[in-house]
C-alpha cells in the first residue's frame, strides 16, 4: 500500500487559520454535540405531544398523529433538510423568505429544525408505544379517582411510559446525533465535515477519518453508559428493569 | 405561491430522473439490500456461532458500524475501496473504481450490520426443539440451517427486513455527498442547471414520499396477512 501515514498531522496547523488539525475536529465534535441536543430537545417535545394525540380517543387527534408520523417518516431526512433549507425561503411570502436567507447561522436552525422534526416522528412511535403497553386499569383508575384527561397524562401515565422507553429512546436519540451529519449537505460543518474539509486540505484521508470514528464511538459509549444510569435511576419498581 | 411554478421543467427532465436517477437508486436499493442479507446473515451466524473470537469479531464489526454516520462510512468507503480493489488484484496501484461500486459496496457492508441483528433476532425466535431434532435426524450444522432454521427465521422477519429495505432506499439518497446522479443527485442536478430548485426538491419529496407510503402501506398488509396465519 503506497499511502504515506502520518499521524502527526493533527498537531499541525489547519490552512483555516484557527489552530491545529485537531481544534478543527474539536470544533466540529461541539458543532455535533450542539446539533444533536437542539434536534433533540424539538424532537422529544413535538414527538410526545404527537405520541399522546395518537393514544388519545378522538378519532380527529389520532388522524393528525398519523398523519405526521407517515408525513415525516416516509422521505429521506436528506430530502426534508432541503425542504426546509432551499424550498421554504422561497415559497413564504418574499420579505420573510429574506429574512431567512439572510439569517447568519441558518444551517445550524435549519439541521435542528429539521433533525429534530425527522426524529419527532419516531419519538412519537416510542411514546405511543409506550402509552399503549400500560395496562388499561392505569387510565380507568386515573379517571375513577377523578382525574381529568390531562391529569392522567400528566401524573399517571406518561410517567410510567417514559420510564418504559427510555432505552429506545436511547438508541434515537443516539439516531439524531448520527444524523446531524446530513447536514453537511447544506453547509454545516460538524464533524463529519471537519474530517471532510481535513481531508481536503491535508490529504491524510485516513488520518482524518479515523478521528472523527473515534469521536462519534466516544460519543456513544458516553451517551450509551450515561443512559443505562439514568434508566436505573428511574427504573419502575416491579417491572424487569426495575428492583 | 404557485404562480410562477414552472411544471414544464418537471416534465422535461422525467426521461432523465427516472431512467437515469430512479434506475440507480432502486439497482442500488435492490443489490444492497440482497448483499446485506446474505452477509447479514452470515454475520449472524458467526455471533451465533459460540466460538467466542468468531462472536466477538462480529459483534465488534456490528457495533462499530451502528455507532458510525453512513455520511462518515461513505467517505471512508469512497476512499478505502481503491486501496481494497488494489490489495485484492494485486496491481501496484490503487484502482480507479466506479461510483456505483463504491456505492454498492458501502451500503451492503452498513447495511448487513442492521440486517444481522434482524436475522440474529429471527434466528433466536425459532424453538431450540427445532435444530435439535434435525441434529437428531442426522442433519449436519450447515443442513441445518439451510433447510431448517434460516427459512423459518426468514420468514417470520420478512415484514422487518422489508422495512428496514424501507429505510435503505430512503438511505441512499445521501450518496448525493459524492455527487453521484441518484435519483435526488439527478433532480438537484437539473434543480441547479434550470434555478429551478423549488419544483425540483418538492417534486423530488413527493417522489418518496408516494414510494415509501405504498411500500410500507405494502408491509402492513404482509405483516396482518402473516399475523393471520399464526
Amino acid at each position: 500500500m503506497n499511502y504515506h501515514w502520518n499521524w502527526r498531522i493533527f498537531w499541525e496547523p489547519a490552512p483555516s487559520g484557527t489552530g491545529t488539525y485537531l481544534d478543527m475536529l474539536l470544533a466540529g465534535l461541539v458543532l455535533t454535540i450542539e446539533t444533536a441536543i437542539c434536534a433533540w430537545v424539538i424532537a422529544l417535545v413535538f414527538g410526545s405531544v404527537v405520541g399522546v394525540l395518537r393514544t388519545l380517543p378522538s378519532k380527529t387527534a389520532f388522524r393528525v398523529g398519523f398523519a405526521y408520523v407517515e408525513f415525516f417518516r416516509n422521505m429521506p431526512l436528506l430530502v426534508q433538510l432541503f425542504l426546509w433549507f432551499f424550498v421554504l425561503p422561497e415559497i413564504l411570502p418574499a420579505s420573510w423568505g429574506l429574512w431567512l436567507k439572510q439569517m447568519s447561522n441558518a444551517p445550524f436552525y435549519t439541521a435542528a429544525i429539521g433533525i429534530g422534526l425527522f426524529m419527532s416522528a419516531r419519538v412519537a412511535e416510542q411514546t405511543r408505544a409506550g402509552i399503549g403497553s400500560l395496562p388499561r386499569g392505569q387510565m380507568l383508575a386515573a379517571t375513577a379517582l377523578g382525574l381529568t384527561t390531562a391529569q392522567a397524562y400528566r401524573y399517571v401515565l406518561l410517567p410510567m411510559a417514559f420510564r418504559i422507553i427510555l432505552p429506545p429512546l436511547t438508541s434515537e436519540f443516539l439516531n439524531t446525533i448520527k444524523n446531524t451529519s446530513v447536514a453537511i449537505t447544506i453547509g454545516l460543518i460538524e464533524l463529519t465535515g471537519e474530517a471532510r474539509a481535513m481531508q481536503e486540505f491535508s490529504f491524510q484521508v485516513f488520518e482524518a477519518f479515523t478521528a472523527a470514528t473515534v469521536l462519534y464511538l466516544l460519543i456513544n459509549i458516553v451517551v450509551v453508559t450515561a443512559m443505562r444510569l439514568l434508566e436505573r435511576g428511574v427504573a419502575v419498581p416491579g417491572y424487569i428493569s426495575g428492583k | 405561491m404557485f404562480a410562477n411554478f414552472d411544471f414544464d421543467v418537471i416534465r422535461r427532465s422525467l426521461g432523465y430522473l427516472f431512467l437515469d436517477g430512479m434506475t440507480f437508486t432502486l439497482t442500488l436499493t435492490g443489490m444492497a439490500a440482497l448483499g446485506g442479507l446474505i452477509f447479514g446473515t452470515l454475520i449472524a451466524l458467526m455471533r451465533l456461532s459460540g466460538l467466542k473470537l468468531l462472536g466477538r469479531i462480529a459483534g465488534l464489526y456490528v457495533d462499530l458500524m451502528r455507532s458510525l454516520p453512513l455520511v462518515l462510512v461513505i467517505f471512508w468507503f469512497y476512499f478505502l475501496v481503491p486501496y481494497i480493489g488494489q490489495w485484492l488484484t494485486g496491481s501496484s496501484r490503487p484502482i480507479r473504481v466506479g461510483a456505483f461500486t463504491s456505492s454498492l459496496v458501502t451500503f451492503i457492508m452498513f447495511e448487513a450490520a442492521y440486517f444481522s441483528e434482524i436475522m440474529r433476532a429471527g434466528i433466536q425466535s425459532i424453538p431450540k426443539g427445532q435444530p435439535m431434532a434435525a441434529q437428531a435426524l442426522g442433519l449436519t450444522y450447515g443442513q441445518t440451517m439451510r433447510y431448517v432454521v434460516l427459512p423459518q427465521a426468514f420468514r417470520n422477519m420478512l415484514p422487518v427486513l422489508l422495512t428496514q429495505t424501507i429505510v435503505l432506499f430512503q438511505d441512499t439518497s445521501l450518496v448525493y455527498v459524492l455527487s453521484i446522479p441518484d435519483f435526488l443527485g439527478a433532480a438537484s442536478k437539473v434543480a441547479q442547471r434550470d434555478g429551478r430548485l423549488v419544483e425540483m426538491y418538492l417534486f423530488a419529496a413527493a417522489v418518496y414520499f408516494a414510494i415509501s407510503c405504498a411500500a410500507s402501506f405494502g408491509v402492513r398488509r404482509l405483516q396482518a396477512r402473516i399475523a393471520y396465519v399464526h
